[in-house]
């Protein structure tokens, strides 16, 4: 097992991933409201907000899936609207869901990955054999992704994003549908690889910010409302608070308004509302 | 370590995932038998070719157009729709690929297996060779018009692959788009539109037709005009298939 320090005596090194000004409209609906980030080398960063915060939208948008309504993303120095294949080299990507081609093996859904990022010969042979050792897929890295468990199809997923050994990381909730036991190796798998590189993974789970994460964000209607180190998330709990604080700050920061807020808000639909009344 | 691909590499990369999984799934082989199957039935029982005495492929060709229009279709419905009802288009659209490399690649491996579909057939061939003498010039410009035309066929199908994730849709709107294609060539329909409209309308339009040019070709001349038109529908359907895929990645 890698000695791993304590989360908050990191130092961050380089800014590997970018991002300013990211903003995604789909029709009417504004989806991420104009987000700035700066993930760099050496941190693991913990992407926290209720379902339809704009998560994943986020995330697509730095992977080049999605093209950003106004905004620019920076990979490892490449930006990605100019380079975008240059771009698409810096990062491994677990997409949401961990989709994969149900017809093929495991082996050579990995060899086809490995190919794609430019592998051939021994070195592609090698780097699957790495990364199939990495994640443990040994047992089935002959069944086809079809005949999977939930859990091993999101080990597949991973050994995808990984088989190129990428300094960028971004991985779309990489322990969903994990049990207990293959969500700790997971964690400490992508503790290990933190340590010289950026991550940027979604999650549900606020333990496993606690666990893995050096820095926690949370996005809520598009808005990033909370950044800042686990510890620092902890803090904002009120003392009273003893249990699940974390969960504590996370309902407070994406639920309650604070009274001014609310009536601001209340204020503008009403303005709306009226206007929609008029016309 | 991040290695530096070149087009060709990554096309290759594409070709090879994609045609193993024709192989991967029973459809190579339910494709095959059934391609081969209807293709006898239709040059022995409806074409006649032992009744004719004329030792030529006639009535093999004659009828492979209407085999293409179902089963091309069959082909090209799963090249997008499928990949976008996995999701694992975010997995392809985020690896080093250009689009054109996936348009390409993929176009690539499903007229490759069309292409050994039509192979297939050449044991049909050598037995008319064997029982007399066919002008082969005919017969190997006959192939090359079968294979330009499953290739236009696919790179419409392709195309409309690209708009759903709904295979069936994709399936029908190809069947649709290629009966166009092959309707307009035929003399009924070309008589038909004669009789209201200006002569050059009707020249037009059969002239835009895929059946017009694959019959052109099955004359026996392999004419630049005919090979012009197919390589021209392939590199439209293309490149349509490549901005709906930039335009309309995520939906």
């Amino acid at each position: 097992m890698p000695q791993t320090p304590t989360t908050d005596q990191r130092t961050p090194g380089a800014p590997l991933i970018i991002a300013h000004g990211l903003d995604k409209r789909f029709g009417a609906i504004h989806a991420v409201r104009g987000i700035d980030l700066t993930v760099r080398s050496g941190e693991v960063l913990g992407f926290l907000g209720p379902n339809g915060a704009g998560k994943s939208t986020t995330m697509r948008m730095l992977t080049g899936f999605l093209e950003p309504t106004a905004g620019s993303v920076t990979l490892d120095g490449i930006a990605l609207d100019r380079d975008p294949l240059g771009a698409k080299r810096t990062f491994g990507y677990l997409p949401e869901g961990a989709p994969g081609y149900p017809d093929m093996r495991v082996e050579e859904f990995l060899r086809f990955i490995g190919r794609a990022r430019g592998f051939t010969g021994d070195a592609l042979r090698k780097a699957v054999d790495v990364v199939v050792d990495r994640v443990n897929l040994g047992a089935v890295r002959r069944q086809t992704i079809e005949t999977l468990s939930k859990g091993f199809k999101r080990r597949v997923g991973l050994a995808q994003a990984l088989i190129h050994n990428p300094r960028i990381l971004i991985l779309d909730e990489p322990t969903d549908g994990l049990d207990p036991n293959q969500k700790h190796e997971v964690r400490e798998l992508i503790r290990h690889l933190g340590s010289d590189r950026s991550v940027v993974l979604s999650t549900h789970i606020l333990e496993e910010v606690e666990a893995v994460c050096t820095r926690a964000v949370i996005i809520n209607r598009g808005e990033i409302v909370f950044d800042g180190t686990p510890n620092e998330m902890d803090s904002r709990a009120p003392r009273s608070v003893d249990r699940n604080r974390l969960d504590h700050v996370f309902r407070a920061l994406t639920t309650k308004d604070t009274a001014d807020e609310a009536s601001r808000r209340v204020a503008r639909s009403l303005g709306v509302a009226v206007k929609e009344g008029s016309r | 370590m991040n290695g530096v691909t070149t087009g060709a590499q990554r096309v290759a990369t594409i070709f090879r995932r994609e045609l193993a999984s024709y192989f991967n799934t029973p459809l190579a082989s339910v494709f095959l038998v059934i391609f081969l199957f209807l293709s006898g039935l239709f040059t022995f029982n409806i074409g006649g070719l032992y009744d004719r005495g004329q030792a030529d492929l006639r009535p093999f060709f004659q009828f492979l157009p209407w085999l293409f229009l179902f089963l091309v279709p069959a082909i090209s419905m799963r090249l997008w729709a499928e990949e976008r009802r996995t999701g694992t288009i975010e997995l392809l659209v985020t690896l080093p690929f250009t689009v054109v490399d996936l348009v390409i690649g993929k176009f690539l491996a499903a007229w490759a297996f069309a292409c050994v579909a039509i192979i297939l057939s050449a044991p049909l061939w050598f037995t008319v060779a064997w029982l007399g003498t066919p002008d082969h010039g005919v017969v190997v410009a006959s192939y090359v018009a079968s294979m330009l035309m499953a290739g236009a066929f696919l790179a419409v199908g392709g195309c409309l692959s690209a708009l759903t994730k709904n295979q069936v849709i994709a399936f029908v709107l190809c069947v649709v788009a290629c009966f166009l294609l092959l309707i307009t060539g035929l003399p009924a329909v070309q008589d038909y539109v004669a009789g209201w409209s200006p002569r050059e309308v009707a020249e037009a339009l059969a002239s835009m037709s895929a059946l017009f040019h694959f019959d052109s070709i099955l004359r026996g001349v392999l004419d630049l005009r005919d090979v012009l038109y197919f390589t021209s529908v392939i590199v439209g359907g293309l490149a349509c298939n490549a901005l709906i895929i930039q335009w309309r990645k995520a939906d």
